[in-house]
């Protein structure tokens, strides 16, 4: 490949951002070196040794009876095999060492080339293109199932596929989307561009971040091979009693979310604790851009929310092999309790999923309007208090479940509440567009394609707050076609968005704007062109998840599949821009392409190994578009007798940090 | 939204059109002429209908939402392919714009009609769903929105029972027979009883504007009067599984005669099945007990008096 995504100088042989190694170190066969095969042959060694112990300690009481397998086995053997392929990777070598006082191994110093990808790394730029690659993947594998099962719809009542097949189909693609796609902005962007904009060398935790990162192929892998044993019946939901009820695939949902749950965790931990401490001299809380602004109130929630899913997650699994009973009725449990711990987390999760785009959105707006962000501390709070409100609402999930009933206005008044802080994010646009100096690129594009999706989902939003309007709405694919707006057509436009702008950030090289203007067009009609049908096959009454529908809902469910069909072909044209950028056309692109005020644009490409040769002194905003006589938005102090801060990176701290 | 004109003093000159001004009078005549329209002639279109006292007043909410977020989106369309049309920099070249960081009165005045319309929203969405009682919704074992009594019609007691995949009816005040057919007498208020034997499905009876989920162990009750004579479809609202989509059936409001020669039919019919079935209970656990489907639990006696009639705790007393 042509592609040089060196994050040094080949022949710098010094320092990692984690210390120094020794260069004789290189002389060791690459291929010895724990990677990523190393970590496959520990996940299969890991599983084997799982599911025999499984099935040694729990042999007689298997919950499936006749089958050589059971829950215990299965669990332990995900599990056990986790950690195999993380510790295949290398990750589990240092705690070890520190655990039994040894000198810790030295880390894996940055390598030329591509082979650093397949590692367990601590750089956090690495970390975040590897997240890219990852989330690009499981988006693609999310939306052919979605492919699949729409085809089974193309019919109300003959059979493309079997209904035990569509409805895995439907779980692996909601638990897919909305539990491995989590990170798809915290996860290449935040990582990789927050130490970049607030002038760190390097991130507070990296091995939590990189832990984070080897945590998702895990969470996938787990979930994927569910469809090997019969998937899981309960979609992405995993309601209890048939969560309960349901055969082993339901075990790899378990798993696989849990892991999932740890990987937001640790990531959003990270993330936090860089953005607070981690910030250059000058780099005040009111300067903070909007996009960290973002990924803060992303990781509060959920370093806040997530808990909430993992307790749940781990009594479901203890219901299902250790036949405890937190929500079985007959023994004392709920099913109502897996409904408030699934919700709890599971409505801030999709602010989880609002609020990076959202931060893309106000980040990327002013560049291309030539203008300062409007509003900027309205739109902070706003981006707060979404996450605030976030906690209160996820009753609205529970209007027609019985419970509670007389709380239901006061559920209704927190979710409509919450359209309050969401409409500043218009506010700033609004403001920040007037009389502006916009310049139509493709990101620019995909934002403006945020702005419209995510209004009709936000709009269709305030209806199905509404009891009344929901006793029809709810379960119904109306409220499928509504989170689709705010998710696919806000949050994967905000990603879209977010690649082509920092594609020359992370490799040098500029997507193609034609083929990208291809991209979003394509995109944006067969989006709308999906999903606009789906509003009105739910107000005509059709549920979700069903295989069966209505003979006069045909039409609009075959239109529906078709363009998703079409939707399915321009993100096919995303990956051609990718491969016609990368590997054909392969030409640098200058520093800064879109003559941005951003801080992460004063960085030369290839971005050095410690991204700031010294830690910058913020002096401006970085929206100060247009005013006059403005100073530079960073200056590098000089070496000697001018306070730059806490020496982020010394290497000599490095042990201390990590310990 | 006279409001979004932020004055900049140090750039505005004469040059600049009242760029305000013009959109909101394009707003103001888009809204005009489309709230109007959204109401009247989409609105009576918009589900789930009339055919009950519920479904219509589903249905004037949604008609009253629709015509609020009509100006609300016509606004950011017409701004945003104003700003679009006007606001674009020469091509080819960089050049900055006003540096405007903000304007009190518009982001106030944002803030506050956005607040106000959010009010607006939950107290009508609040008085509606208290008349008419609960608007059909799933209200739990303890109702506290109930029909207002008239004691010329004694609603009538109809248990759903859903089960993986299908529902069955218990109608309470004739006896506890259970049959797969649902008829619903017009003008007579109906109080559905739903509850399941195993998983959490949904009860949804489309045309009705009735939506209660069943939850195992639980009775969730939901009321409607009919008001019109028809076929009404039943679904599951809630994923119970793989047969999941199968599960629907037809419902049918008829007249108070045809209802009640229904009923006799099918008391005749079922009869026989009558000494199988567990005595009429809020809801049953399988497998526990005595029955054709497990034995009835008795209501928590520290909950309010159950809803149910007296007269059908004992199957044989019809
Ligand atoms: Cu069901």
């Amino acid at each position: 490949m042509a592609l040089d995504i060196t994050s040094s100088p080949a022949g710098d042989g010094g320092t990692l951002a984690t210390g120094g190694v020794p260069a004789a170190r290189r002389t060791r066969n690459d291929w010895l070196r724990p990677n990523v095969l190393w970590g496959l042959v520990g996940a299969v060694i890991g599983y084997a040794i799982g599911h025999w112990a499984g099935n040694a300690i729990a042999h007689n009481w298997q919950q499936v009876q006749g089958s050589d397998q059971n829950n215990v086995s299965l669990v332990l053997g995900y599990l056990v095999g986790s950690v195999g392929f993380l510790a295949g990777l290398g990750i589990v070598n240092y705690p070890l060492a520190k655990l039994v006082g040894r000198q810790p191994p030295a880390p894996e110093e940055a390598q030329p080339g591509l082979g650093k990808f397949f590692r367990y790394t601590l750089d956090h730029k690495v970390v975040g293109a590897q997240y890219l690659v990852a989330m690009i993947l499981y988006f693609m594998v999310g939306g052919l199932f979605a492919l699949l099962f729409r085809t089974e719809l193309l019919s109300p009542t003959s059979h493309v596929i079997t209904p035990d097949a569509y409805i895995e189909l439907v779980g692996m693609h909601g638990t897919m989307m909305m539990m491995m796609m989590t990170s798809a902005i915290i996860g290449p962007f935040g990582n990789y561009l927050v130490p970049l904009m607030i002038g760190s060398k390097r991130v507070a935790f990296p091995r939590l971040e990189a832990l984070s990162l080897w945590l998702t192929p895990a969470a996938f892998v787990v979930l994927l091979s569910g469809l090997l044993i019969g998937g899981f019946p309960t979609g992405w939901t995993g309601y209890a009693p048939l969560a309960v009820q349901a055969t082993q695939g339901m075990d790899s949902y378990l798993v696989s979310f849990g892991l999932m749950a740890l990987s937001l965790l640790f990531g959003a931990v990270n993330m936090a604790a860089t953005i607070i401490s981690h910030r250059a001299p000058g780099m005040t809380f009111g300067r903070l851009p909007i996009f960290v602004w973002a990924m803060l109130s992303t990781a509060s929630i959920m370093v806040l929310a997530v808990p909430v899913l993992f307790a749940g997650l781990y009594l479901m699994l203890m219901d299902r092999t250790w036949q405890t009973a937190f929500f079985t009725w007959q023994h004392g449990g709920s099913p109502y309790l897996w409904e408030n711990l699934f919700w709890f987390f599971g409505h801030p999760e999709v602010y989880l999923l609002a609020l990076p785009s959202f931060g893309i959105l106000a980040e990327l707006l002013p560049v291309f309007a030539r203008k300062p962000a409007f509003g900027y501390r309205t739109v902070v709070a706003g981006l707060i208090g979404v996450g605030v409100l976030s906690f209160f609402v996820w009753q609205h999930h529970l209007f027609m479940s019985g419970m509670n009933p007389d709380m239901r206005p006061v559920v209704m008044l927190t979710t409509e509440l919450i359209s309050v802080p969401t409409g500043i994010v218009y506010l700033g646009a609004i403001g920040t567009l007037w009389r502006a100096k916009i310049r139509i690129t493709v990101p620019m594009l995909f934002c403006l394609g945020l702005l419209f999706n995510f209004l009709l989902g936000g709009i269709t939003g305030v209806f199905i707050s509404d009891v009344p309007a929901d006793t029809t709405l709810h379960g119904s694919f109306f409220v499928l076609a509504h989170f689709h707006y705010t998710i696919m057509g806000g949050y994967m436009f905000g990603f879209f968005a977010g690649v082509y702008y920092w594609f020359p950030r992370f490799t040098g090289l500029q997507l193609s704007e034609k083929i990208g203007t291809w991209h979003f067009w394509t995109m944006i009609v067969f989006f709308n062109s999906t999903f606009l049908p789906l509003f009105a096959v739910g107000l005509l009454g059709q549920p979700r998840r069903v295989f069966e529908y209505q003979h006069r809902l045909q039409g609009l469910n075959d239109w529906a599949t078709i363009s998703a069909y079409l939707l399915g072909v321009s993100l096919l044209i995303f990956l051609w821009n990718i491969v016609w950028t990368t590997a054909i056309k392969n030409r640098p692109s200058s520093m800064n392409p879109w003559h941005s005020l951003g801080l992460e644009w004063t960085i030369p490409y290839p971005t050095p190994l410690e991204n700031f040769d010294r830690v910058p002194v913020v002096l401006s905003s970085p929206y100060d578009y247009g005013v006059p006589d403005r100073p530079p938005v960073a200056v590098v102090p000089e070496p000697v007798g001018v306070g730059c801060g806490p020496a982020l990176s010394d290497p000599v701290r490095e042990e201390d940090q990590h310990g | 939204m006279s409001g979004s004109t932020p004055p900049s003093p140090t750039h505005a000159t004469a040059a600049q059109p009242r760029h305000a001004l013009r959109i909101f009078l394009v707003w103001l005549v888009l809204s005009a002429i489309a709230t109007p329209l959204v109401y009247l002639v989409l609105g009576p279109h918009l589900p789930p209908g009339g055919m009950s006292d519920s479904a219509a007043s589903q249905q004037f909410d949604m008609k009253v939402l629709t015509a609020i977020a009509t100006p609300v989106v016509l606004f950011i369309w017409t701004y945003f392919g104003y700003a679009l049309i006007f606001f674009r920099s020469q091509r080819g070249v960089i050049e900055d714009g006003p540096p405007i960081r903000g304007n009190r009165v518009f982001q106030a005045g944002w803030l506050g009609i956005t607040t106000a319309l959010v009010l607006f929203l939950f107290g009508f969405g609040t008085y509606e769903l208290i008349h008419p009682a609960g608007a059909g919704a799933g209200e739990g074992p303890n109702p506290i929105w109930s029909p207002v009594s008239s004691s010329s019609t004694k609603p009538l007691e109809v248990q759903v029972i859903a089960q993986q995949w299908q529902f069955t009816y218990r109608y309470l005040n004739a006896g506890g027979f259970e049959t797969t057919q649902l008829y619903l007498p017009v003008d007579r208020p109906v109080v559905f009883h739903v509850t399941s034997l195993d998983v959490i499905h949904g009860f949804w009876a489309y045309q009705l504007g009735v939506k209660a989920d069943a939850n195992p162990g639980v009775d969730n009750v939901a009321f409607t009067t009919p008001t019109q004579l028809g076929r009404f479809e039943v679904r599951c609202s809630e994923l119970c599984g793989i047969w999941h989509g199968a599960m629907y059936n037809n419902g049918y409001v008829v007249s108070a005669g045809a209802f009640s020669q229904w009923l006799t039919k099918e008391q005749q019919r079922h009869a026989p099945d009558l000494p199988l079935l567990p005595p009429a209970a809020p809801y049953y656990n399988p497998g526990a007990g005595g029955g054709f489907y497990g034995s009835g639990q008795e209501p928590n006696a520290t909950a309010t008096p159950s809803p149910f009639p007296s007269s059908v705790t004992s199957p044989a007393g019809s």
